[in-house]
Parts: structure tokens; C-alpha cells; sequence
């Protein structure tokens, strides 16, 4: 995989090179908090598919007179994803108020963070071994929906007749992680934004789902000369991307589109853009000249936050096993290729039901490769299949397995010379050690070798 | 420091605040001279002084108890001028 | 028996003693407000009832089904779903929201005169101002239109119309009252709190609405209870700052103030000097502090959801709205609003060093006794520095009472007292103590122009 990786990018790379550009992309995505309540009220937060205006309260429908209250469970998810990204969180944190117009934020501010986020310098590592550094992962409030009924989607005005606002969504808790200007290709970003996913629903701390709009893509994108290292003097900012397929067209396009305006010698202009799925083109949403100036202050309605170091502690030692480790794991523990490892941790429950299949398969002399290659191969439903089913089936059926004696020997002396490090430790005395020739064979068989046949084998073979 | 009226028309904006060329011309003044005297603050010594946003002692106040009702649809459009189905009304806005 | 001259402890008793009916009291003041109200313009709105005890509340705090203005063209006809924490409270006590009083549009202003409904008239002299922004509350018990009322205090709302108009006015500790459903002027400032006849009603109705809601996150540990002990002004050291006396404090206002402070003395208490060398600054903070919150806090005003278009605010909320807005913006907010946050931090560290000399604070509470109506309209600087004395105990965000101590030039004089954060207690102390000794509370308002009386 990390190779395959490897070929886009390079093929990217070329592809631009040959303009000799490179494209500098930041990345802040939103996420959805799926608590209980509304980030700063007792509103129930689950409102998706709710009938309109059915969850809202003095408090989110901003009425005068209404304060704010902090829920902590949405503070503390926000935590833990910072400390799953290796975010430090600093002692005093304070919410602000965001200021702009739109009939989406029915206090004319939103509560946000800005000078004083919780969690601060962060990284994550992606499959290319690129180190993506996080800027911050805040705290905020989401707004309310606007439906814009009579217009036509290619006019820039959604509808003239009116807009339809449903205030369910307000309040909603928002957690937004804000990348440095890290990424140079669009194969990083997406990498990025699919192991984000994958952390908030191993956190359990959202669902994530695209679609519904619980997880949400901005990049600010634009192009500098290939070898400058300075950043460039404007970005382009692609806003309300609501899938990982369009955030990659919309980058690649407006990676294009920029390039091909500074070989024309144009400038370009510092300006936020939309995604037309229909045109697939970008278009300009807003200009420079009408960028907001969100004049930021202190929430003098809310209590600052301290973050006790104790408290970040016990918030760090109850994070899950992230899925990015999980899989480094199981290659290690479970003698699986790279890709297996990722295919079976790519989500929580899946890894969870493999490992269980493979305590399972201890008991019945069925190897953790056997497992692993059974559950991605049939493609196992681990709603529907019993871990003890899947050893059932790999004993009994025996489907292709290989017994045949000169077959498994040859296998057992080409893991053997593959496995130096493993053959001088068995010699050495470390009886385990047979463990990890018996997974370099069933790598190379596809775990179809019949591991009670090659163990007096490979014994055999190993005392010579 | 003197506002020029251009400086107000941006605030205006800012503030979402239709004001009329009068208004602009009358507050530019007075904006101005209000400024003018707050601008003697220049002169405490406030080198080192934590910034006091608010006098409260406590910190890590949060919500206790359990989700509450929420508002009927119907109380929740009680006031609004302009509403349908269910929803809030307004006219057509430019896409964000 | 003249009911509505009774205090609220006193009206109490007499419904307990059935020496009155609460249908009576009602209707007391339910005549007493056809009667005057027209003249005085104290209640934009007014709620018939014959339960309860009457109490008026300042259109700028939220009551359920009865029409909030806050004294705004743009909140005309809203009715809100909910009641502000403190409503809910005094209707835990039985009491009855008899009407909705007249005030500064959003609280903004210190005359009364900035309300979208017309000026409140000050009972004293028709022709004179009754200050501000509480003017309706002030007012209303002042004239007898109400057993008590609340009002709210962000830079003196409460003590300044209590001083201009003769009653007691309190401004707790910031934090003491719920906030939760007061129309917010500037949230890290606003306090609410009673307009009474007495301070041992004031002290009464701080116990009725103080305390934690779970609505308000800065309201927390704030109980107030009152405690029946012997107290003597002989334990307490009174500060008097030089910078409440200095320029700007009118020379009548001056003498009343000095022979209440000689009255303390008399009556035991220790006087001792005090320094406050940064109130010179806490105008400028204020007006960088309020106008900031101001912009944010109106900004849900956009006739979506309630009310009307924005070109519907008055003058003064335009103004502070633009004031704010510009400190804020790009390029601005250190020079303007961390300033004046520090600034803030020296004027509250004017105090409590202050108060490791004495336990409470003395002084005026207005530099003047009400002025005219219209006088000072135009001029909003000049309208500023009538809260000279008030706004420094809400950037500390301590507690402080105003009573009646005096006369002069024919109008009421109101004495300040300010305490420690959270010791309001000791404020009420004094000013009981004060109260009884004197018979400054028990004069009653005129209700006609001055020049009528020959003064």
C-alpha cells in the first residue's frame, strides 16, 4: 500500500513538476460532536431528520436574554482528539466569540476558540511517512441549516423567493482541527482526511458521516514555485466540500486552475471558492475585498477552562488503541502484510472481531493469517458470523490447504532464509521465535499452510 | 483619532447597521471624540497586567442534569415576522 | 393606613397580620398607577392581577407572555417564551410582575431619556431627569407605584436612578444574580438587582434572587442568606477615596455627602482614607469594555427570529454598536480592548487594596442631583461622566448600595456604599444602621414640577 502510495505521488509530482510548481494545502476539518446535548445548552443534539425547529431553546435560537453553559462531555471529546493527534492541551483555555452576519448564526457570533484553543501542536503521520503538522483542534458551536428552496443551482443566488432556516442543528457541538500548510499533493490530503475519519469513530466521539454533513472539509489551497520554500502570498479557500471525492476534484482542479494562471503571468487573488459538482469547476464565493474581520474577544459569559494536567493524563489513558498503532500491530503480533493490517483496522469493530477470531483460532490450531485472509477474502459480515464460525469453516472446509510435505518444505526453506533474524533466535534458544517462521510461511502461501504438518517440518529443518 | 467617514461606512458594514449619509457624517464626529477620550488609557502603566475579562473567580463551570425539552415548533416561531412549514423565512441569501 | 407608602417587610407583615387582603394591595396600586403613571411614564406595560405582591420589573428582563421591549423600537410586540431566573424566583415568593417599567433603550444611557417610549419623569420635579438606565424602576417606587422593583446595574443603572430619584437601589457582586433572561448590555458587567423603601427590603429581596440557576455559568456559590445578628458601626472602618471628591462633584451634592459621612462617624465607625488612583481610567476602560460586549450582544438582533430590521435602534445603541464594533476590529483589539482588560485589572486591585484599609467604601453615587430633561441629549461624553462613581465597582465586579442621605437644590441625594466582592452583607449592615439613624427614606416625592413649589 505505502509503496502504491508512493507511485501516485510520484506520478503527481511529475505531472506539475513539468510546470514546475508545487502546491501548498492546508486543511481544517470540521467534525460533529455526537453528545448527548448541545455544546452550550440541554437541547437534545441528536437532530438529524428531526422535524424543523423541533430542538431548539432560548439558548440556541439566541433569543435575548439567554446564556450559555458549557458541556463538558463535548470539551472532553475534543481532548481526546486533540491527544490522539499528539496536540498538547495548555493549562488555560478560553472560548470566544467569533463575529459575523449570516441568518445561519442566530447570535451574530459564534462561541468559538482563537487565541486560546484547548488543544495546540499537534502532528500526524500519514502512510507515506509524512509528518502533517496540527496547528490546533478547538471548541465550537455549529449553526443553524439554511434551505434554499426556489433557486436554481447554478445561480449564485440560491433562491430569490426565500430561504428556509431550521434551527435543530444550532448548538450543535463542532470540534475544528486545523492543519499547517503541509500537504503537496492530493493523495495526502485524502489520506489525512480518511484517517481523521477513522480516528472519530474509533474515539466514538462522532459519526462522521460525510454526507449528513457530521464531518466537513475546508482547504486553502495555492501553488508556489517547485524548490521555494517560502509560502505563498495568497490561498485560495475551497469551502462546503461534502465528500472526499469532490475535495479531491475540487483540489486538483483549482491546482490547475491557479498554475495555469501564473504561467499566464496573472495574479491571483485571495478569495474563497465553492465546489460545482455539475461543471466540476470551482467558482469564486467570495473576493478578498469582502473578507470577514471576525473581531474575536474573550466570552465573557462562560468560565475559562483549566485543563488540570491530571485530568489530561486519565483523558490520554482512556483514548482506545488508535487505529493507525492497532495496524502496526497486528503486522507485528499477527505476521500480516501492511495492506491486511489496514484492511482489518479500518474500523474498530472489525479489528476488535479479528482479534477475538484469532484468540478463538488459538484453541484449534488456526493461525492469525488464516483468519485474516478468510475474513478480508469472503468478505465476512461480522454482524452476521460468529468469530467460532469462522474457525469452524477454516478447519473444516480446508479449502486449498497445503499438506502435501515437499510442497510445505519448500515453502518452510524460503521463509526460513527470509526470516534470518528469526532462525538465529530460535538457534539462540528462543522457542517463539518459530512463531514468526510459521507467519513468513503463511505469508507466502496465503495462509493456506497447514501449520500442524509444517511445525515438525520446519523443526526438521532447523536443526540442520 | 478622527474617523474618517469612509472608516464609519466600513464599521457600518461590520456591524451589520444601516446608517444614513446623515448618520454617518454625525457619528464619524462623535465616534471621533469618543475615541479621543478613551485614548488616554495610553497613559496607565499597564506593563506586566494580567488582562481582567471578567471578575469571576471560578473556572470549569459545566452543564449538570439531564437533556431538557426543547421549545414547541410553535413557541420556537412564536415571534418570528416571516415563517412557513415549520421554518424560518428570509429572503434568498448568497450562497456561503 | 396609606398601603403603598409600606415597605415590602412591612407590607408583608400586614398581609400575615390581615390587617390587609392581597386583593387590596392590588388594587392600591393598581389606582395609584392609573393615577400617576401618565404623568411619570414609569411602566410601558402594565398586567392586572389582585394576587400576589406587586413588584415592577425593568423592561429589560424577560417575563413569560408579557410583552419585553428593553425599551426598543426593534423589540416591539415581542412576547418572550420564558421567564428570566429572577421572575421565576419572585414568583416563588409570591410576588406579582404588576408591570414592565420604562428604561434606556438596552440600558443604554443614564437619564432614562434614551428609551424608544419616551422619557420617565423624575417624581421630584417633573421637569428633571430621573436617571438612568433603570429609570422606570426607580421611579416606580419611588412614587409609590410599586412595593419593590428590579432594575439592572452595568455602570450604574441601578445606584444612580436610586440616587436622582430617592430610594434604595443595590447592586450585588457580579455573579450573585442569575443573569439568565436579562437582556444582555455587557455580559462581564450586568447585575440586577432591587430598587426598595428600605435597605432591609433590599436586603430581602437579594436572598429571594440570588443563588445558582444552572443557567447562568458566572452565577455559581452565590447564595445570599440573611442572618440575624447584633451589629454595631463601632467594628467597621469606613474608606473615604479622595478621587470620589475631586473635580467634577457638584458642591451641594459634596455637603450632603460629607454630613452623611460625619453621621457614620457619630454613629461608631472608624473613617479612614483611601486611595482608588486608577479611577481616573475607568471611564475610557468602560467605554472600550461595554461597547465591545455591546456589538456582540446585539448582534442577534436581526428581526429573523424576533423583533425588527436594525435601522429600528435608536441613537445611543447605534453609537455604541459602531464604538465597539471599530475597537474590536482588525488591528485594534490590543490597543483598545486588552487595555482596557488590564486596566480593569489595576482598578480591581485598586480595591482590594483599598479594602485591606476598611470594610467599606463611601461616597457619592452621582456627582449631581438630577439634571434637566433634555440637557445633556446630544452630548454623550457628558452623559458618560455622570457615572464617574458608579463604574468602577462593575469592572471590580464588587457590590454597592445607594440610600437616601440628603437634599440638595430640593432633589434626593443617594449615599454610595460599596463592599468587598461577595460581602454585601456588610454594605447592608451600614446602611441599615445609617437608614435608621436618619429620616432621609421616609420623605415622599412631590410629583410636580419644581418651579410650581417656588425651590
Amino acid at each position: 500500500m505505502a509503496q502504491g502510495e508512493t507511485t501516485i505521488v510520484t506520478r503527481q509530482r511529475k505531472k506539475y513538476m513539468t510546470n514546475k510548481y508545487e502546491p501548498v494545502i492546508g486543511l481544517e476539518i470540521h467534525v460533529e460532536l455526537n453528545t448527548k446535548n448541545k455544546m452550550f445548552c440541554r437541547c437534545s443534539a441528536d437532530y438529524f431528520g428531526k422535524e424543523p425547529n423541533t430542538h431548539t431553546c432560548p439558548v440556541c435560537l439566541g433569543l435575548p436574554g439567554a446564556l450559555p453553559y458549557t458541556n463538558k462531555a463535548a470539551i472532553e471529546a475534543c481532548i481526546k482528539i486533540g491527544l490522539a493527534l499528539n496536540c498538547f492541551t495548555p493549562s488555560l483555555s478560553r472560548f470566544e466569540r467569533k463575529n459575523y452576519f449570516y441568518p445561519d448564526l442566530p447570535k451574530g457570533y459564534q462561541i468559538s476558540q482563537y487565541r486560546w484553543p484547548l488543544c495546540v501542536n499537534g502532528y500526524l503521520v500519514l502512510d507515506n511517512g509524512q509528518k502533517i503538522r496540527i496547528n490546533r483542534a478547538h471548541q465550537e458551536e455549529d449553526t443553524a441549516k439554511l434551505m434554499h428552496r426556489f433557486g436554481s443551482q447554478k445561480s449564485k443566488v440560491k433562491s430569490q423567493n426565500g430561504t428556509q432556516i431550521d434551527f435543530n442543528r444550532s448548538g450543535v457541538p463542532l470540534v475544528e482541527i486545523v492543519t499547517e500548510p503541509d500537504f503537496h499533493n492530493v493523495e495526502a490530503v485524502r489520506d489525512y482526511a480518511k484517517k481523521l475519519q477513522q480516528l472519530f469513530r474509533y474515539l466514538g466521539v462522532s459519526n462522521a458521516d460525510m454526507e449528513r454533513g457530521d464531518m466537513r472539509l475546508e482547504a486553502n489551497v495555492s501553488v508556489r514555485p517547485e524548490g521555494s520554500t517560502d509560502l505563498p502570498n495568497y490561498r485560495v479557500e475551497l469551502k462546503n466540500i461534502n465528500s472526499f471525492r469532490f475535495m479531491v476534484a475540487a483540489i486538483e482542479y483549482e491546482i490547475k486552475r491557479q498554475i495555469t494562471a501564473l504561467e499566464k503571468g496573472e495574479k491571483i487573488s485571495q478569495e474563497t471558492r465553492g465546489w460545482d459538482a455539475e461543471q466540476k469547476s470551482t467558482y469564486l464565493q467570495r473576493s478578498k475585498e469582502e473578507a470577514h474581520d471576525y473581531r474575536y474577544f474573550p466570552e465573557p459569559d462562560l468560565p475559562e477552562l483549566r485543563i488540570e494536567e491530571s485530568r489530561v493524563k486519565s483523558l490520554e489513558s482512556s483514548l482506545p488503541e488508535l487505529p493507525w498503532i492497532k495496524s502496526k500491530r497486528f503486522e507485528e503480533e499477527y505476521k500480516l502484510t501492511s495492506a491486511q493490517a489496514k484492511i482489518l483496522t479500518e474500523t474498530k469493530e472489525l479489528a476488535d472481531y479479528f482479534e477475538q477470531t484469532v484468540e478463538h483460532g488459538k484453541k484449534h490450531g488456526v493461525e492469525a493469517v488464516q483468519i485474516a485472509n478468510y475474513i478480508i477474502n469472503k468478505k465476512v459480515n461480522i454482524e452476521e458470523t460468529l468469530p467460532t464460525q469462522i474457525i469452524e469453516e477454516i478447519k473444516n472446509k480446508k479449502v486449498g490447504i497445503i499438506d502435501n510435505e515437499e510442497e510445505l518444505t519448500k515453502l518452510a526453506e524460503r521463509a526460513i532464509k527470509d526470516n534470518p533474524k528469526s532462525v538465529a533466535d530460535y538457534k539462540a534458544g528462543k522457542i517463539p521465535a518459530l512463531q514468526a517462521i510459521t507467519g513468513g510461511v503463511m505469508r507466502l502461501s496465503s495462509g493456506k499452510a497447514d501449520v500442524a504438518k509444517l511445525r515438525p517440518i520446519l523443526e526438521k529443518l532447523l536443526k540442520q | 483619532m478622527a474617523l474618517t467617514r469612509d472608516q464609519v461606512k466600513h464599521v457600518a458594514k461590520l456591524a451589520n447597521l444601516p446608517l444614513t449619509e446623515e448618520e454617518e457624517v454625525h457619528y464619524a464626529k462623535q465616534l471621533s471624540q469618543i475615541l479621543d477620550y478613551v485614548d488616554q488609557l495610553e497613559k496607565a502603566d499597564t506593563k506586566g497586567v494580567e488582562p481582567a475579562f471578567n471578575v469571576i473567580p471560578h473556572f470549569n463551570v459545566f452543564q449538570a442534569g439531564e437533556t431538557q425539552p426543547s421549545l414547541s415548533q410553535d413557541e420556537a416561531l412564536a415571534n418570528a415576522s416571516n415563517k412557513k412549514d415549520g421554518y424560518f423565512v428570509i429572503k434568498g441569501v448568497f450562497e456561503e | 393606613m396609606n398601603i403603598t407608602q409600606l415597605t415590602l417587610l412591612e407590607t408583608i407583615k400586614g398581609l400575615k397580620e390581615n390587617k390587609f387582603s392581597e386583593e387590596e394591595l392590588n388594587k392600591a396600586y393598581q389606582q395609584k398607577i392609573a393615577e400617576l403613571n401618565p404623568k411619570l411614564n414609569a411602566f410601558l406595560v402594565t398586567a392586572e392581577g389582585s394576587k400576589g405582591i406587586p413588584v415592577a420589573i425593568k423592561d429589560i428582563i424577560i417575563t413569560k407572555n408579557i410583552p419585553t421591549t428593553a425599551g426598543s423600537k426593534i423589540l416591539e410586540g415581542f412576547i418572550p417564551p420564558f421567564d428570566a431566573t429572577v421572575v421565576q424566583k419572585l414568583k416563588e415568593q409570591n410576588i406579582r410582575v404588576v408591570g414592565k417599567t420604562n428604561c434606556d433603550e438596552f440600558a443604554m444611557g443614564s437619564s432614562g431619556e434614551n428609551s424608544a417610549y419616551g422619557p420617565t419623569k423624575n417624581p421630584w420635579d417633573l421637569t428633571k431627569v430621573p436617571g438612568g438606565s433603570s429609570s422606570g424602576s426607580a421611579v416606580a417606587v419611588a412614587a409609590d407605584l410599586a412595593v419593590f422593583s428590579l432594575g439592572t446595574d452595568t455602570g450604574g443603572s441601578i445606584r444612580q436612578p436610586a440616587s436622582l430619584s430617592g430610594v434604595v437601589g443595590l447592586k450585588p457582586s457580579y455573579g450573585r444574580v442569575s443573569r439568565y433572561g436579562v437582556i444582555a448590555l455587557a455580559s462581564s458587567l450586568d447585575q440586577i438587582g432591587p430598587f426598595t423603601k428600605s435597605v432591609a427590603d433590599a436586603r430581602q429581596v437579594l436572598e429571594w434572587i440570588s443563588g445558582p440557576d444552572g443557567y447562568d455559568p458566572n452565577c455559581t456559590n452565590s447564595e445570599f442568606s440573611i442572618f440575624n445578628f447584633q451589629f454595631s458601626m463601632k467594628d467597621l472602618r469606613i474608606g473615604l477615596p479622595r478621587e470620589y471628591f475631586g473635580k467634577g462633584l457638584d458642591e451641594g451634592v459634596e455637603k450632603v455627602i460629607k454630613d452623611a459621612v460625619k453621621k457614620i462617624e457619630e454613629l461608631g465607625a472608624e473613617i479612614v482614607e483611601v486611595q482608588l488612583p486608577h479611577t481616573e481610567y475607568a471611564i475610557a476602560a468602560y467605554y472600550i469594555v461595554l461597547p465591545s460586549e455591546v456589538s456582540a450582544n446585539l448582534a442577534r438582533f436581526d428581526g429573523i427570529r424576533f423583533g425588527s430590521s436594525r435601522k429600528n435602534f435608536g441613537a445611543e445603541v447605534k453609537r455604541r454598536i459602531m464604538l465597539g464594533t471599530y475597537t474590536l476590529s482588525a488591528g485594534y483589539f490590543d490597543d483598545y480592548f486588552m487595555k482596557a482588560a488590564k486596566v480593569r485589572t489595576l482598578i480591581k486591585q485598586d480595591f482590594e487594596k483599598a479594602f485591606e484599609k476598611c470594610d467599606v467604601i463611601v461616597g457619592p453615587a452621582s456627582p449631581t442631583v438630577a439634571w434637566n430633561l433634555g440637557e445633556k441629549a446630544d452630548d454623550p461624553l457628558a452623559m458618560y461622566f455622570s457615572d464617574a462613581y458608579t463604574i468602577p465597582a462593575n469592572l471590580a465586579g464588587i457590590p454597592g448600595l445607594c440610600l437616601p442621605c440628603g437634599f440638595s437644590q430640593g432633589l434626593p441625594v443617594g449615599l454610595q456604599i460599596l463592599g468587598k466582592y461577595m460581602d454585601e452583607e456588610t454594605i447592608l449592615n451600614v446602611g441599615e444602621i445609617y437608614e435608621q439613624a436618619t429620616e432621609w427614606h421616609k420623605e415622599k416625592p412631590p410629583l410636580s414640577p419644581a418651579k410650581e413649589r417656588n425651590i
